[in-house]
């Protein structure tokens, strides 16, 4: 909280940087700059505050908040399966273009005050207008991008946080988001959303790099760009760890 | 204490994969076997991306073979006349595993085809084994001497050639066509193949049991190197750390695996192997006949 108010009195002290034609204005800040994936990475929680600076009295409608963490976006494969000769076999699949592994959507109310769909679609906030999948060779290929909903969400990748952005007097608001333990590398993008009546008013976004660090980054990238030497390494490694064991139990049954 | 592993990319207990490794190392100690079978399905269950739990379980039976391989040479228990000839066809189907691997990656199908491997494999080879093995016992039983190897067809192909360690004189065939299959396997299935070439050496080479296992292990040792560079080169998928704590729960596994093993007689362990051999055959087929939890399954790019 000793950080919120810190913000707000930085908001309150530079009106000037302020643009003339927005009513109200997103600020916000992050509990961390960057995630560092390191051996012992477990997951983590990233906590997302800021305020909404005004310089016009508070309108009437009441503004609402969405915030939301998306991972970098890949193409995936849905495949599906059927019967075969009594066993179950992938028989078709969709290629879906552009899927984030991983998105998490907070809000500060029921979606439906929120944003309406319309806007929705506009700016790709839920999960179903931010995957895209063209060129589907499948008839139903909206039932392979639900199942890629249900198995992510499952897998715990992908959230709905409807009401979880804690929002006092229309000014401060602050929410958590879990990372869990299994996460992709790269840049992860967080967006706010200041909306009123469901319409977007004011749009913000921020990059968290997620990267490996340390002995997972080397090994890693020695396995991508070096694979020979990464191959020779692993044989060496275990060669070494054979040769070791079999000369200590030959010394320890002495 | 979970632990992220660099290539699989998820995080696993580090003490989950000791685990494993111990469990895999103790049954290889007990019944003399690399244990690869157990591994790639076990790693699979803990959430281990299929590809890279086949390429690090070559890398660890690789230590395992080497600990194993160097007490068989210190007893001359290793032909390596027909270990060399095992390993020309090893290291040929070796590579032609790989090129079928990644041909099964890409249209989808590299589960079922590993799981369907499993399932023949390990379904043919573990009711051989428990036929034979009660054979065994009930023979032991009724006090009747052993039989001598008979000739088959095997001695009747041409290329002959002189294997002195196993006191054999046949063709070169069968001995390349079995390196050759043990070594398709390997790819695909992750393992060293030993549960398949022990059996094939026996029965159809017609070795003397004696060398027969470091042998096979001389064989497995360069056929899972060359799987493992193979791996590492086309598909990235050895993991490195996930490899290591798989060897370290091994190599302790493996040492109580032997003192348990000395206390039991022959035919009960392989019985005991036989019934393990079914009984994972047996689980892996259920899940290809049964209704799966979930039609669809997503793999994402990398």
């Amino acid at each position: 909280m000793k950080r919120l108010a810190l913000l707000l009195v930085l908001l309150l002290a530079v009106p000037a940087t302020a643009p003339v034609a927005a009513q109200e204005r997103l600020v916000f800040g992050l509990s961390q700059e960057e995630v560092a994936i390191t051996a012992t990475f477990d997951g983590d929680d990233l906590l997302i505050f800021g305020a909404i600076a005004r310089e016009s009295p508070l309108p009437a409608d009441p503004a609402q908040v969405i915030v939301t963490i998306s991972g970098p976006t890949r193409p995936v494969t849905v495949r599906h399966k059927e019967r075969r000769f009594g066993i179950w076999v992938n028989t078709e699949h969709v290629l879906i273009d552009a899927a984030p592994s991983y998105y998490a959507v907070a809000t500060s109310a029921p979606l439906e005050e929120v944003l309406t769909y319309t806007e929705d679609m506009r700016y790709g906030v839920t999960l179903p207008h931010a995957i895209r999948s063209v060129g589907n060779q499948v008839l139903n290929s909206a039932d392979y991008t639900e199942a890629l909903m249900r198995i992510r969400g499952r897998q715990g990748f992908y959230r709905m946080m409807e009401g979880e952005v804690d929002f006092a007097e229309s000014t401060l608001f602050r929410t958590r988001m879990t990372l869990p333990a299994n996460l992709t590398e790269g840049a992860y993008q967080a967006r706010i959303l200041l909306t009123r009546n469901g319409e977007v008013v004011d749009e913000l976004h921020a990059q968290i790099p997620v990267f490996k660090v340390g002995l997972e980054r080397w090994l890693y990238n020695l396995a991508q760009n070096f694979a020979p030497l990464y191959g020779l390494l692993a044989l060496s490694l275990a060669a070494f760890a054979g040769w070791a064991a079999s000369a200590a139990f030959s010394l320890l049954r002495r | 204490m979970t632990i992220y592993l660099p290539i699989a990319e998820v995080s696993v207990s580090a003490f989950l994969l000791l685990g494993i490794g111990g469990l895999v190392g103790l049954l290889s100690g007990l019944f003399g076997v690399g244990g690869g079978f157990l591994i790639t399905p076990l790693l699979f269950f803990v959430g281990i991306p299929p590809a890279v739990a086949v390429a690090s379980s070559a890398n660890q039976i690789v230590a395992s073979s080497v600990s194993a391989l160097l007490a068989h040479l210190r007893r001359r228990n290793v032909d390596l006349v027909m270990g060399m000839v095992l390993l020309v066809g090893g290291l040929v189907g070796s590579a032609l595993g790989v090129v079928v691997f990644n041909i099964l990656k890409r249209v989808g199908q590299v589960d079922l085809a590993v799981s369907l491997c499993y399932v023949v494999f390990l379904g043919i080879v573990g009711a051989m084994m428990l036929a034979e093995s009660l054979r065994a016992l009930l023979r032991q039983r009724a006090g009747a001497v052993p039989k001598r190897r008979r000739h088959n067809w095997v001695h009747a192909l041409p290329f002959k050639m002189k294997f002195r360690v196993s006191g054999l004189y046949i063709s070169v065939i069968p001995p390349l066509m079995v390196g050759l299959a043990v070594g398709v396997l390997a790819a695909i299935m992750g393992v060293g193949g030993g549960f398949i070439m022990v059996p094939a050496m026996i029965y159809l080479l017609g070795m003397p049991t004696k060398v027969v296992i470091g042998t096979s292990l001389f064989q497995i040792l360069f056929v899972t190197a060359f799987t493992t560079m193979l791996h590492a080169v086309t598909s990235h998928s050895v993991d490195l750390v996930l490899a290591l704590l798989l060897i370290v729960g091994g190599v302790i596994g493996a040492q109580f695996g032997t003192r348990i093993g000395a206390r039991m007689r022959a035919e009960q362990l392989r019985i005991l192997l036989a019934l393990l051999v079914l009984g994972v055959c047996i689980q892996l087929g259920l899940e290809l006949v049964l209704h799966p939890g979930d039609l669809f399954s997503i793999e994402a790019a990398r």
